[in-house]
């Protein structure tokens, strides 16, 4: 299938169909004074005429004065949460009465049984490269994470390419975007691209298909007689400038020349110190962050004792008790858990899984309460490490 | 089938809005009657069956010298003693009185203070016994004191955490109040356990459950200035049901030692 023009009324029938299929559709939709993502039944459920400004600590919507549907940037959390839920069970146990066996429920299949198969649309590029490299980490590793599998196998997403980066975004510098999929980053796994376009030919939509899935629901389109007509020469112009402009746009920037090696050598570099001393220890960076992974698994049980489940949750390298060990925390100080955080995001990650763990959608910047910039800090540790 | 444990709630200086929340409990107030004995609850029966007892809960802060007195017999016939809400764990809202003269509170409300047994300070019980867990919160949560209570009956360790309420406040999904609003909020400096109640309903945290494991109330505050604040509101924000907690009472006086003697740093 070629690259397709939709309408706004050919993406309404596009979510129509997707819905018609079973699936749930996601995407960004206006919650208390931010992007956050929600059910999309109709267009209108989309932040049409919204943008954002994000800068270090602070988020704010604004009134547009234009009807596109996606002039933001990074919302507040990414897809994430949608195939990797910060809480559920993993497993429980019921006493049985009497003689009788306990039962045991074991999940994935317990949890995800009765969940409709999502579809994400909307998503950037930079949390699309999120996805990969949680594909990565979830499941091709010896041992897969199977609820996630099973959330991400039935997966469609609908990309769709980023217009109006914020202050805080540096996507361009890590390869991931704007465009869904063009950077030399991780793999970004769409079904359906999408770069949104308004000039003197209209707002629409050149849509480009990333697998046979996402042919086929375009075909089906074309097929019910929806307008999608091929995509001319002037509309591959205009989304390229789209991209030209969002690239131009990029707030921030993070120089990953030898970075890795940069991380490593600065152990014990001053500015770890200094960074601590602003450093809240919130644990926000990690809530927010589209590849943050880390989880802790504890075991409830109920007053009775009848009842045992095994529990995992999102857990966070900046609270003490995720690296206590017999006989306590083995990072006690917030220097040393910035320091873990920072090098590990950008440089053991190299050596974990081949990739960096940063897509640069800038959240752990805008979302810091304390302004922490990321790209500030790697700057200063290359200046003090230039003149050690 | 082995004797039920035996379960006592003591009162202190208090509101009695943690025993309440026990009391609130209610679809599982059946059960675990029926998992433990209990044994001496005024708040909610007459009825006493005689110590020692297995779990003690006590909720409130020492604020007499007759306080002072029963908290160490309350000690001596309790296997357990864990404190509930932030008066028992930090002194409660009632220790402002210890960055004040309290004689002077005396003279003034009361027509014949010579009448009247207190303590210059409200101290946390752990001050004067030994203590075997601390439940926060101002009142402490029902989920948490569930918890605890399955957790001492299986004997294992309460899934209680010392993260600050952003965790749990991303977790359910909310938007920073802070961030998205510039509303004061006290979340990153508190500790988890209401569920991010007041941002999840878009205000700030009041820190009811008092600091963090890793308390940075310096930079905390520096936001809370850049964010509008004054000295004096920022210094309010520290001092209330958790004044005495000692982070944020150094925090608290720093802010006060700043507004009167400003420019100059003044040490806590």
């Amino acid at each position: 299938m070629d690259t397709r023009i939709l309408t706004t009324d050919g993406l309404q029938a596009l979510v129509d169909a997707l819905h018609a299929r079973g699936f749930e559709v996601m995407g960004p939709v206006v919650r208390d004074g931010a992007i956050a993502f929600g059910r999309v039944r109709a267009l209108t459920d989309l932040p049409a005429g919204w943008g954002d400004e994000q800068e270090p600590g602070r988020y704010r919507l604004h009134r547009r004065d234009d009807p596109l549907l996606f002039a933001f940037a990074a919302g507040v959390q990414s897809a994430k949460p949608l195939f990797f839920p910060a809480q559920e069970v993993l497993w429980r146990v019921r006493a049985g009465d009497g003689e009788a066996s306990p039962t045991v429920e074991l999940t994935p299949v317990a949890v995800t049984a009765g969940e409709a198969p999502v579809a994400v649309l909307g998503v950037r590029s930079c949390d699309l490269a999120a996805i990969g490299i949680q594909d990565t980490v979830l499941l091709r590793r010896t041992y897969g994470d199977a609820a996630y599998a099973l959330r991400r196998e039935g997966t469609f997403v609908v990309a769709v390419t980023c217009s109006h980066p914020a202050d805080t975004c540096f996507c361009v510098s890590m390869g991931t975007g704007p465009r869904p999929g063009a950077g030399p980053g991780p793999a970004a796994p769409y079904d359906l691209a999408m770069t949104e376009v308004s000039d003197e030919l209209g707002h629409r939509f050149v849509v480009e298909v990333g697998s046979d899935r996402g042919a086929d629901l375009l075909a089906e389109l074309v097929a019910r007689g929806v307008d999608a007509a091929e995509a001319r020469p002037a509309d591959r112009v205009a989304a390229d400038r789209v991209v030209a402009e969002a690239t131009a746009r990029m707030g921030r920037r993070l120089d990953t020349d030898g970075l890795k090696e940069l991380l490593y050598a600065a152990a014990e570099s001053p500015v770890w110190d200094e960074v601590a001393s602003r450093c809240l220890a919130c644990g926000n960076c990690t809530q927010v962050c589209p590849t943050c992974f880390c989880t802790d698994v504890r075991d409830v049980t109920d007053l009775t004792g009848g009842l045992v489940e095994r529990e995992r949750v999102w857990d966070s390298c900046f609270d003490a008790e995720y690296s206590y060990i017999h006989g306590g925390s083995v990072r006690a100080s917030t220097r040393s858990r910035y320091r873990q955080w920072l090098t590990h995001k950008l440089a053991a990650w190299e050596d974990q899984f081949g990739m960096s763990g940063c897509v640069g959608c800038g959240r752990c910047i805008t979302w810091c309460p304390a302004a922490i910039d990321l790209t500030a800090e790697v700057a200063a540790l290359r200046d003090e490490g230039g003149r050690a | 089938m082995t004797a039920r444990p035996k379960l006592a709630v003591w009162k202190f200086a208090s509101c009695d809005g943690c025993q309440l929340t026990l009391l609130n409990c209610e679809d599982e107030l059946v059960p675990l009657a029926g998992e433990i004995e209990i044994a001496y609850f005024p708040e909610a029966t007459r009825a006493v069956v005689e110590g020692p007892y297995d779990v003690s809960l006590v909720e409130g802060s020492i604020t007499t010298p007759a306080d002072l007195e029963r908290i160490h017999q309350v000690r001596a016939v309790s296997r357990r003693l864990i404190t509930i809400g932030a008066c028992a764990t930090s002194g409660g809202i009632q220790a402002l009185r210890n960055f004040a003269d309290v004689a002077e509170f005396r003279s003034v409300v009361y027509a014949h203070p010579e009448y009247l047994e207190t303590l210059d300070r409200s101290t946390p019980v752990a001050a004067h016994v030994t203590v075997d867990f601390e439940l926060r919160g101002c009142p402490v949560d029902r989920h948490q004191l569930l918890e605890l209570l399955s957790a001492e009956l299986a004997g294992r360790r309460p899934r209680i955490p010392t993260y600050s309420v952003c965790v749990e406040c991303k977790r359910r999904g909310a938007v920073c109040v802070m961030v998205a609003g510039g509303a004061p909020c006290l979340g990153p400096v508190t500790q988890a356990g209401c569920g991010a109640l007041c941002p999840a309903y878009s205000r700030g945290c009041y820190g009811c459950f008092g600091p963090q494991d890793t308390p940075n109330t310096r930079s905390e505050a520096d936001r809370l200035r850049a964010l509008g604040r004054d000295e004096v509101e920022v210094l309010r924000m520290f001092r209330t049901f958790n004044a005495a907690a000692e982070p944020f009472r150094q925090e608290s006086r720093r802010h006060e030692a700043a507004r009167q003697h400003p420019g100059q740093e003044v040490a806590p």
